[in-house]
């Protein structure tokens, strides 16, 4: 007697045909968080021991200044993303968590120092993405990007040209669109267990 | 948990107080106010009903036991090893559902808490940790026994706490205790610099209490439960998984009641042993790379799994593949985070195990039509008895010195056990037919675990029988606790499943590594009942089938510990085996089985 049904290496059913494997994909997490110490040692080491591939992670304070807000940009596939809520979520000083809709407001900005031979060529460029020079000398030229993903990638490949001496990026702050909150105080916790999906797809 | 049971602390405190006759003298430290950090923290665990501490003494945390110094109400059981005290104290939180307390100093005394720590937070155990700090003005600076105790312990506790202020650490104290109690049970620790337990402050701590954003779900979705219940009415092939979460919530009476109501044959899994009782005809045993192959038959070819309480670890699934690949999988658990982390749920019902399970049984409209299913279960169970071959004379088998024991002992005697093949043995060949009373080292582990935690075990029923049984190669990690056995003289005894070796490192080197026994045989281990009574506990030494029932008689007799020194054929090997990540109904019941697989 064998059984006739499969699982994936997820742990999911499939059709034992036809195999469907997760490709990773890039989600922004947003997470309340009780402004403590320590708090941010806790989620970088709840992402790096459990695996999960992190992008990047910002934290600031909000309004409610108990609280802070931390943005975290993971590349993974779909069960890692649920699973990285649902551990994120079980941190005691981790408030809520939600996972943010493609199309959300998001920004990040970026410092660019590149070589000053050509400071008008570089100007335009600068102007063109809405940027501002910070700092310029006759041999490097430091300028700052506004911008979502692709916004700051483009603008940075545009600096290529020139040569980019160095780079900083703060990695990604996001809010949700409207009147959504981005991530809103969940007390029923059977709502948020495996459906929960982003912000503002709802 | 959030049993009800558990939360009235707070009441019987009170009722202990107007019980009391007028011209009875109130105790001190009933009346005793809070005076310094210390003395809250002491506060906070009488609050919270703490009777046992566990620990040992040292610098950092010399304030807090400066303030146990007058407690009446509360024992305090000096421990050979910090590790001993937090398996103890581990124990105590498992036989008794509440928290075991473990206090250690800094440095060296915390650190040698870590791996009783990572041990609880694998197996959800209810425990809170104490620990010294330096003082504040010294952290950071590398000072004398100095340790980072909140960043070693992050990754395996379920909440820490760096205490900064005298005012508030009897309210930390608090907090983590109840953390430790409620939702899915697990470690907490609090750290205790000296500059925040020694100074003044007249704060009493406040009772048990969770913060408010902790909001763990306790009853399940209605209409979730309503669908899973059809999904199990109208199954062919049910079978019930029990898991450690149905003995942690105290949901056995629950379990057992729904599984003879529809007939539904039920699985354990190592943490969940004892939560359904094995001589019942729908037991099926126990699941997993050592369970019982009728288990791993039903669990492969399930159509409906009731899962409660589990976190499909590897050594229960095999490869996640091959895992009841037919079945529709309904998953009850308090934590969301276990649901679909190794195995999908289809039906996912998050909530305490006790309400949930009940909740399911009000909405069952029919049982499962499964007359087939259960002969065909039956069939398995007749066809792949757990078994041995027993020889007519010395080498001892292991299974038959567990069996013995069992024979001999009561229903509810609360079994340990260390970690490796003498584990095994005693998990396949004990009957278990209460829940809290294995207790063992599931997910991490440890060994040395056994003999501790029977210390543990026996101080949190006093009125039960405590057997451990230990390997020598587990038995020689944390030994030195027969120290403490002997001075709180406690009627606990130690079988040694003696092989000479770290058996089942041995087992998987003739098995996987061509039988290259690299530092896995142990032909140095010292004459456990003569190092007994050098301790003053009684030693037994057990070599020959005809003396083993006057042993056991003798040393279960024996009021005090009693050490069996069991010498034991030191070729047995545990079967059946599924090997590491393998398919659950390709189970080897030999060594030639696994070349074949």
């Amino acid at each position: 007697m064998r059984p006739e049904g499969r699982r994936n290496e997820d742990g999911i059913r499939i059709d034992p045909e036809a195999e469907a494997k997760h490709e990773p994909r890039r989600a922004v997490l947003s997470a309340l968080v009780e402004h403590q110490p320590g708090v941010l040692a806790e989620v970088s080491g709840l992402f790096s021991r459990r695996q999960f591939n992190i992008e990047s992670l910002t934290v600031g304070t909000i309004v409610n200044e108990r609280r802070a807000r931390m943005t975290i940009v993971i590349e993974e596939t779909r069960p890692g993303i649920q699973q990285a809520k649902k551990q994120l979520r079980k941190l005691v000083p981790v408030v809520s968590v939600r996972e943010l809709a493609q199309d959300s407001v998001q920004r990040e900005l970026v410092i660019v120092k590149v070589n000053g031979e050509e400071p008008d060529k570089v100007h335009a460029i600068t102007e063109m993405y809405g940027g501002e020079t910070l700092d310029a000398g006759p041999r490097t030229i430091t300028v700052e990007i506004t911008g979502n993903e692709q916004q700051v990638d483009d603008a940075i490949d545009a600096y290529e040209q020139f040569g980019i001496r160095e780079i900083v990026r703060t990695g990604y702050a996001s809010l949700s669109r409207g009147e959504q909150q981005t991530a809103a105080v969940e007390h029923d916790t059977n709502v948020t267990a495996d459906t929960e999906v982003p912000a503002d797809d709802d | 948990m959030s049993d009800s049971a558990q939360t009235p602390h707070t009441d019987e405190v009170e009722t202990e107080a107007t019980d009391r006759q007028p011209d009875e003298p109130e105790s001190e430290s009933h009346v005793e106010p809070v005076e310094t950090g210390a003395d809250a923290v002491v506060a906070a665990l009488k609050n919270a009903d703490v009777d046992h501490l566990f620990g040992v003494q040292g610098g950092a945390i010399m304030p807090v036991y400066d303030a146990l110094y007058s407690e009446s109400d509360m024992t305090h059981v000096t421990m050979a090893h910090e590790q001993g005290a937090v398996h103890a104290a581990d124990a105590y939180g498992i036989v008794t559902g509440d928290p075991g307390v473990c206090m250690a100093t800094s440095g060296p005394g915390a650190t040698n808490l870590v791996t009783g720590i990572a041990d609880a937070s694998m197996d959800s155990d209810p425990l809170i940790a104490l620990t010294g700090q330096v003082p504040t003005d010294l952290v950071g600076n590398d000072a004398f026994q100095e340790t980072d105790t909140i960043g070693v312990t992050q990754p395996i506790t379920k909440y820490n706490r760096f205490a900064s202020h005298a005012d508030e650490v009897g309210d930390d104290v608090a907090t983590a205790f109840a953390l430790a109690d409620e939702g899915r049970q697990g470690p907490t620790l609090v750290d205790l610099p000296k500059d925040v337990t020694q100074p003044e402050t007249d704060v009493e701590p406040g009772r048990p209490e969770t913060p408010d954003t902790y909001n763990p779900p306790e009853k399940a979705d209605e209409d979730a439960v309503d669908e899973a219940a059809d999904v199990i009415s109208a199954a062919e092939k049910p079978v019930i998984l029990a898991g450690g979460g149905v003995i942690k919530a105290n949901a056995s009476d629950e379990l057992r009641a729904f599984a003879k109501e529809h007939e539904i044959p039920v699985l354990a899994t190592m943490p969940g042993t004892g939560a359904f009782d094995q001589t019942h005809e729908l037991s099926m045993g126990i699941a997993g790379m050592h369970g019982t192959g009728y288990a791993n038959m039903a669990i492969t070819l399930t159509d409906c799994m009731l899962a409660v309480g589990t976190r499909f670890d590897d050594r229960l699934t095999g490869d996640v593949e091959t895992f009841a690949p037919d079945a529709d999988i309904v998953h009850v658990d308090i934590d969301p985070a276990e649901v679909s982390k190794n195995v999908e749920a289809d039906y996912p019902l998050l909530g305490d195990a006790k309400a949930v399970v009940d909740q399911l049984g009000n909405a069952m409209t029919d049982s499962p039509e499964a007359d087939l299913w259960r002969e065909q279960c039956q069939t398995w169970k007749d066809e792949y008895p757990l078994d041995y071959e027993m020889p007519e004379d010395r080498p001892l088998k292991p299974q038959y010195i567990v069996e013995q024991f069992d024979e001999t002992m009561p229903d509810d005697t609360i079994v340990t056990a260390g970690v490796g093949q003498h584990q095994m043995w005693a998990w396949q060949y004990w009957t278990w037919t209460e829940p809290r009373t294995w207790v063992t080292s599931h997910g991490l582990g440890t060994m040395g675990y056994g003999f501790p935690a029977a210390i543990g075990a026996k101080l949190a029923a006093p009125d039960k029988e405590v057997i451990a049984f230990e390997g020598d190669g587990s038995f020689l990690m944390t030994s030195q606790e027969l120290s403490v056995a002997v001075r709180e003289n406690l009627d606990i005894t130690i079988v040694i499943l003696n092989n000479e070796a770290v058996g089942m490192v041995r087992q998987w080197q003739d098995g996987f590594y061509e039988g290259r026994r690299m530092a896995s045989e142990y032909p140095w281990v010292p004459e456990f009942d003569k190092l007994a009574e050098a301790y003053g506990a009684r030693g037994f030494r057990l070599e020959d089938y005809d003396e083993v029932d006057d042993v056991i008689e003798a040393a279960l007799t024996y009021d005090g510990p009693a050490v069996v020194d069991a010498i034991i054929d030191p070729e047995e090997n545990v079967y059946p085996m599924v090997p590491s990540g393998g398919d659950n109904s390709l189970f080897a019941l030999s060594e030639a089985d696994l070349d074949e697989i």
